[in-house]
């Protein structure tokens, strides 16, 4: 499986009146036609991994190091016309809000029509007509009269259905999806995921896919990458992450969902808030919050250790324990001795 | 802050509020409750109405937790508003204790026995007072000394788990959002309450901070005594701390009863396809078919009969007819105002009058 993006060794820093380490050597892959899930909590950097993949990071106040390669285009280095021939075309991006990433002056036709004309020099009637195409797709009803409503004049989930179809409208390789459900209502998320689901096996996209729900994560990613503190702590297959959480952290996250609690009982948690972020990690920047942790925790950055293929744990816990051991073998027995459920 | 009283008269303590109708009635009874916000129109067009909330009615016993869940626009936060009196209602009347509001009990009064705990931790505190003088403010505001109310604030620091000696003299941008919701709940049993309104009050937080601080609401109950108005969206939590629970639909109650009842056997098809809506927790069995297609409609002007019957995929004629009242279905309190759960009601799929009500599942 060829890698549609790489990222490698990943730094952002905010800089201005104080600095935020939002991203820290972050590396990450993504295969073709695959959704890989950034799951983690507010600030542990996952959007603006996101955004630092289209680039669309404040300029002036950002310092990005490392490398973010997408189809081969080194995107870090792109000057602004490549930069807009990359934007909409070989990746694309929706919102959380869409109220706010459209533009409420102009018809959702228009707006999709005017990315079509950009991007693949189409007449303005071939533009229209894939606009239509793409209500449809995304199943807005009565299409043909919502290509001239204005954003307002359109229910929540309407809307996010139109931010869909403006961002596949020019078939992008890679779709990056920030919380595109987190605003809806429960009936609504669940029919904008089996869509998405169903839009990505058919346009045979790779997604990316950012979310804090773990039930939502559940139901449309492949992999999961569980981010913390600017940092990718545990990357594995879906079940993987779910069933045999290796890294604190996800275990704790997981345990601490209230899916299937029993009322009376008491709530796992995860004590203590995360780390503030203005200084780069110079140890596990969970170790404060750990239950396990131990005085070697503290002292130097834990090592990527790689137990499986295509799985990672950022703990000493999932190192190998004894030297010769099968690594995923000694994992599987951490997790097992770990097991809080 | 200036003092709200003569130092002479300012007191040491709150009275506890005293119990009036005994155990058998509820904490708080609600009948018909409406809210209609009235919308203008263009010049020209006729003005229209939001029916916010429609005819709502309620009880809350003594020391249960009442959850209530719904969509967006279905009524429950302008509910918990009209509860405190933050917004008139249209009609319908509050009785608190045995007390009718606004009659027997006066507003002042009712705002010692009703606490809210919102959304949106930021915006719901000063910003220009410290911590301390945040929760210190009701007790004062209801005649306690300063010293003495500043005593308490720092007590209840200690009680929802932040070090007063930390904490007590910070300002609510120097907190994390967690720590701010402590803050609220702090505020919210300063004055100390028998009922406290938890509007999405855990909605904004992060999972893990999520569960800390409903396992503080568990034991804040249990030591105080409280009974608990909890409104969320997240039909996880309400279902973990809700002893009943009370399904909304565009301002209307459509399905009320014991939480573990409404989940295993939901009667009315709203109810059913919010708990299919929510997001699998296994990998191997996702979701394949969305339980229910479209948005829900716009609160103004809503559909005529039952109101879900457009989106309902049972709607026979006579759902668009009148609107099904709210119908006991069995002994333990669980209601549904749906046309399939009422014996007798001409819909193919109502039980027969006589026959016990089990609920048609599909």
């Amino acid at each position: 499986m060829s890698n549609l993006v790489e990222v490698k060794n990943l730094n952002i820093r905010f800089t201005g009146e104080r600095t935020v380490h939002a991203v820290n050597d972050l590396s990450l892959s993504l295969g073709e036609g695959e959704v890989l899930g950034l799951l983690g909590e507010s600030g542990s950097g996952k959007s603006v991994t996101l955004r630092a993949l289209m680039r669309l990071l404040p300029k002036k106040r950002t310092q990005i190091s490392g490398s973010v390669n997408v189809l081969g285009q080194d995107v870090l280095a792109l000057d602004d016309d490549g930069l807009s021939a990359f934007r909409g075309q070989t990746a694309s991006m929706i919102f959380q809000e869409p109220a706010l990433a459209l533009d409420p002056v102009y018809t959702i036709g228009r707006q999709i029509a005017e990315s079509v004309m950009r991007h693949e020099g189409k007449s303005h009637a071939e533009a229209q007509a894939r606009a239509l195409q793409m209500l449809e797709v995304v199943r807005i009803p009565s299409a043909k009269r919502r290509l001239d409503a204005y954003p307002h004049e359109m229910s929540g989930g309407m809307r996010q259905r139109a931010m869909i179809a403006l961002a596949l409208a020019c078939k992008p390789k890679i779709l990056l999806a920030d919380e595109p459900t987190t605003a809806l209502d429960a009936t609504v998320q669940i029919q904008i995921l089996l869509l998405l689901r169903e839009l990505q096996r058919e346009f045979g996209m790779s997604v990316i896919f950012v979310t804090h729900d773990i039930g939502v994560a559940i139901e449309i990613c492949d992999r999961v990458a569980v981010m913390y503190a600017g940092q990718i702590v545990e990357q594995g297959t879906l079940s993987q992450i779910v069933r045999t959480p290796l890294h604190p952290y996800a275990q704790g996250l997981l345990a601490s969902t209230v899916h299937g609690a029993k009322r009376g009982a008491r709530l796992e948690t995860i004590p203590g808030t995360p780390p503030s972020l203005d200084k780069a990690p110079t140890a596990c920047s969970f170790a404060p919050r750990c239950r396990y942790a131990q005085p070697r925790c503290v002292e130097a950055l834990p090592p990527d250790v790689q137990v499986g293929p295509n799985r990672t744990a950022r703990c000493i816990l999932a190192e190998p324990i004894a030297d010769g051991a099968a690594p995923a073998r000694a994992a599987d027995a951490v997790a097992g001795g770990l097991d809080l459920a | 802050m200036t003092d709200i009283l003569d130092p002479l008269d300012a007191i040491e303590k709150l009275e506890p509020i005293e119990d009036i109708g005994g155990v058998a009635q509820p904490l708080l009874k609600v009948n018909g409750l409406t809210k209609h916000f009235p919308v203008r129109g263009g010049p020209f067009a006729p003005s229209k109405t939001v029916r916010a909330v429609d005819d709502v009615s309620f009880a809350i016993a003594k020391g249960e937790t009442l959850g209530i869940v719904g969509e967006s626009g279905c009524g429950k936060s302008t509910t918990a508003r009209l509860l405190m009196h933050l917004m008139p209602s249209s009609s319908g009347e509050i009785i608190f204790d045995a007390r009718q509001v606004g009659r027997q009990l006066s507003l002042r009064e009712l705002r010692r026995g009703m606490q809210m705990v919102f959304q949106d931790s930021y915006a719901s505190l000063n910003p220009r007072l410290t911590i301390e003088e945040s929760i210190a403010f009701g007790p004062k505001v209801h005649g306690m000394a300063d010293a003495a109310s500043r005593v308490l604030a720092r007590e209840l620091l200690g009680k929802v788990g932040l070090r007063p000696e930390n904490f007590a003299n910070r300002y609510p941008h120097e907190i994390s959002g967690g720590q701010r919701q402590r803050v609220n709940i702090a505020r919210a049993l300063a004055l100390s309450p028998r009922l406290v309104i938890l509007d999405e009050a855990v909605s904004a937080l992060d999972k893990s901070v999520e569960a800390q601080v409903l396992n503080l609401l568990v034991d804040l109950k249990r030591e105080f005594g409280l009974t608990y108005l909890f409104i969320s969206h997240d039909l996880n939590v309400v279902r973990y701390i809700s002893d009943r629970v009370l399904v909304m639909y565009l301002g209307e109650v459509v399905e009320v009863g014991p939480v573990d009842e409404v989940w295993d056997a939901p009667a009315h098809p709203y109810t059913r396809a919010l708990l299919a809506a929510m997001p699998s927790s296994d990998p191997d069995h996702r979701t394949q078919v969305p339980p229910i297609t479209g948005d829900p409609p716009n609160p103004i002007d809503p559909p005529k009969g039952c109101r879900f019957h457009p989106r309902c995929p049972f709607a026979e004629p006579l759902c668009s007819g009148a609107t099904p009242k709210l119908t006991e279905l069995n002994p333990t309190g669980h209601q549904a105002a749906c046309t399939m759960a009422i014996p007798g009601s001409g819909h193919s799929r109502a039980p027969a009058k006589e026959v016990q009500n089990d609920v048609d599942e599909t």
